[in-house]
């Protein structure tokens, strides 16, 4: 009896991630969802720019590789050519709450009938561990070697707060992959995130609050320690927006 | 035989834009284009399939383009100078990726903010590249309303025979002005797209649309084997008028606009003795190098009427191989020259070799 094996629309290559990276993890979720829904011939993924570059070569359904930020403008794009396909952006927080903000609310406030998954390790992991939007008050990186001091630069954006605010967006949600409880739940809102474009509902983001260890300069496990005693504190779990289930209980 | 209507050039972009198959739009407010914005904001929503989307940035939507035309279709957007700036990041990703698409530029005067008056100044930014990167665009140059039309199905066809982006180059007077135009049949003829994103269906290897080469030996491979399309443009594409060149001494150049104004000139000139001609570029790029070579054995002298400070001037030079003295006829910051100060030119040209 096979009880564990790789999905389908996972490529059967090796993945340039780094030792304890969170990416495949999530990565796998993503495919998990795809397979389970049985939409990998239907579907077009959108890879960013950031460490999730490369994922192109890594879901087998047709792929397109986005200017940085630009993944929700291209989603939007493909999805008005062809309502029928079913199109996800996978983007980091650089990406998504920095440089591609603008195209993220938007997206949102259309209520665009896609799935955002949207990776936050807050740091930028490619270019070697600088300052990101999300990246929490006094956090060392390259680029706030003393600490991000709020009163320069600014405070941590909480993408999923911000975007449930608006009228637009189905489903807004934040998860985490730092331990089996959190990754089973991550599995169960990324597939609803892929589940509410299936059934026409509109725009599904899942933030997942991941690790960087090499950036962060600590040991994969010491990373998920710090995903659960700093991160989600500043970033608390939970669906932040259901349009769907707010209409059911009313 | 088609019907002929009066139309505004920008209406006119866009009715033909339709006719060529173009079902998706997306744009960003800026004069002095928005008619043809307008004008899809109105049709769009009428047509099966058709797409019209304001978006939030002229980024944004010449990324809603990239993405468009991933999946095969005939996809455009419009804009003004400022906003064309906008789009080059986006348009790079285009030509790197090797899709086809249309961008429409109806130029108004600049730098910066500039003016909301016609001007050809971004020359340079649309025949040279514009974004990051080795590419190029077909750049085609309405001279008329018709030609609106007429060059926007044909930047369509040019576009997906050779899975490159194309730019109409017009400005602020072709874009507002308005003259009977013939519109063309909604007949397009579509070709296949075997790389396009239109799902696998479990039937076939995943199609990626990428710009990115880590492996310098690859991405010089993607370079050249573009290139080697671009030479082929160069060679079959090129379109141009010739106008009273037979026996001329002074060759005036000019496109858009500014040719309109010069072939006035050109006819008066020769009312006065002058044997001026009239070589517009329709395409400026690729440019017509040969028929400007041709032009400079015969020749006395060349003047290029621009709304730009001199930048075809440039092109002019190097297609004639500076064997023969270039002037330059130009107003700009949405001035157009006059026919007398074209004629004017024309005579000092024609003078300074006697």
């Amino acid at each position: 009896m096979v009880v564990f094996e790789r999905p389908h629309s996972l490529a059967k290559v090796p993945m340039h991630y780094c030792p304890g990276c969170t990416h495949g993890i999530i990565h796998r979720l993503v495919a998990q969802a795809i397979d389970e829904l049985g939409i990998e011939g239907n579907a077009i993924g959108v890879a960013p720019v950031g460490c999730a570059v490369m994922a192109y070569n890594y879901f087998t359904c047709d792929m397109i590789e986005a200017a940085h930020g630009r993944a929700p403008a291209v989603a939007t794009g493909l999805k008005r050519a062809d309502p029928s396909k079913i199109i996800f952006t996978y983007q980091g927080d650089g990406d998504l709450a920095s440089i591609g903000m603008a195209e993220t609310v938007h997206a949102a406030t259309r209520n665009e009938n896609i799935t955002v998954i949207f990776v936050n390790n807050a740091i930028y992991g490619m270019t070697g561990g600088q300052m990101a939007p999300t990246s929490l008050p006094g956090q060392v990186t390259q680029t706030s070697p003393y600490g991000r001091d709020v009163s320069m630069a600014g405070y941590p954006i909480k993408v999923s707060e911000m975007l449930s605010a608006l009228d637009g967006p189905e489903f807004i949600a934040r998860v985490a992959v730092n331990n089996v409880k959190n990754v089973k739940n991550a599995q169960k809102i990324i597939k609803k995130a892929f589940e509410n474009q299936v059934n026409g509902k509109g725009f599904s983001l899942v933030e997942v609050v991941s690790s960087c260890p090499t950036n962060w300069g600590k040991t994969p496990s010491d990373a998920l320690k710090w995903v659960e005693e700093e991160m989600i504190p500043y970033y608390p779990l939970g669906v932040y927006k259901d349009k769907s289930a707010e209409k059911e209980g009313e | 035989m088609s019907e002929k209507v009066l139309m505004k050039g920008n209406e006119a972009i866009a009715e033909a834009a339709i006719r060529a198959g173009c079902l998706h739009y997306f744009g960003y407010p800026i004069t002095p284009q928005t008619e043809l914005a307008a004008y899809m904001a109105k049709r769009m929503p009428k047509i099966e399939g058709g797409v019209f989307l304001q978006a939030e940035s002229e980024i944004a939507a010449i990324n809603m383009v990239y993405g468009v035309s991933a999946t095969g279709k005939r996809v455009m957007t419009s804009s003004s100078s400022p906003g064309v700036s906008l789009k080059q990041e986006g348009i790079s990703y285009i030509a790197g990726s090797d899709l086809p698409a249309l961008i429409v530029n109806v130029q108004r005067g600049g730098p910066g903010l500039g003016g909301i008056q016609p001007s050809q100044s971004d020359y340079f930014q649309a025949t040279k590249g514009g974004g990051h990167g080795d590419y190029h665009l077909i750049v085609l140059t309405p001279a008329s309303v018709q030609e609106m039309a007429d060059l926007t199905g044909l930047a369509f066809e040019l576009a997906d025979k050779y899975r490159m982006p194309a730019m109409l180059l017009a400005d602020g007077t072709m874009g507002q002005m308005m003259e009977p135009v013939e519109l063309p049949e909604t007949k397009p003829e579509l070709i296949d797209k075997p790389w396009a994103l239109t799902g696998t269906g479990m039937k076939r290897e995943h199609n990626i649309v990428n710009s990115l080469y880590l492996v310098p030996e690859q991405l010089e491979k993607t370079n050249l084997e573009r290139y080697e399309r671009y030479k082929l443009v160069e060679e079959n594409e090129v379109r141009y008028e010739s106008f009273m060149m037979d026996d001329a001494d002074v060759c005036v150049v000019a496109f858009g606009i500014a040719a309109r104004v010069s072939k006035n000139a050109v006819v008066e000139a020769r009312k006065q003795g002058i044997k001026a001609g009239l070589i517009r570029p329709i395409t400026v790029w690729p440019f017509p190098k040969k028929a400007l070579a041709k032009a400079a054995e015969t020749c006395k002298a060349f003047v290029s009427v621009e709304l730009s400070m001199g930048q075809m001037i440039e092109d002019i030079n190097l297609a004639i191989k500076c064997s023969k003295p270039v002037s330059l006829c130009n107003r700009v910051g949405g001035m157009i020259p006059s026919p007398e100060e074209v004629l004017e030119s024309i005579k000092k040209a024609a003078g300074g070799n006697e």
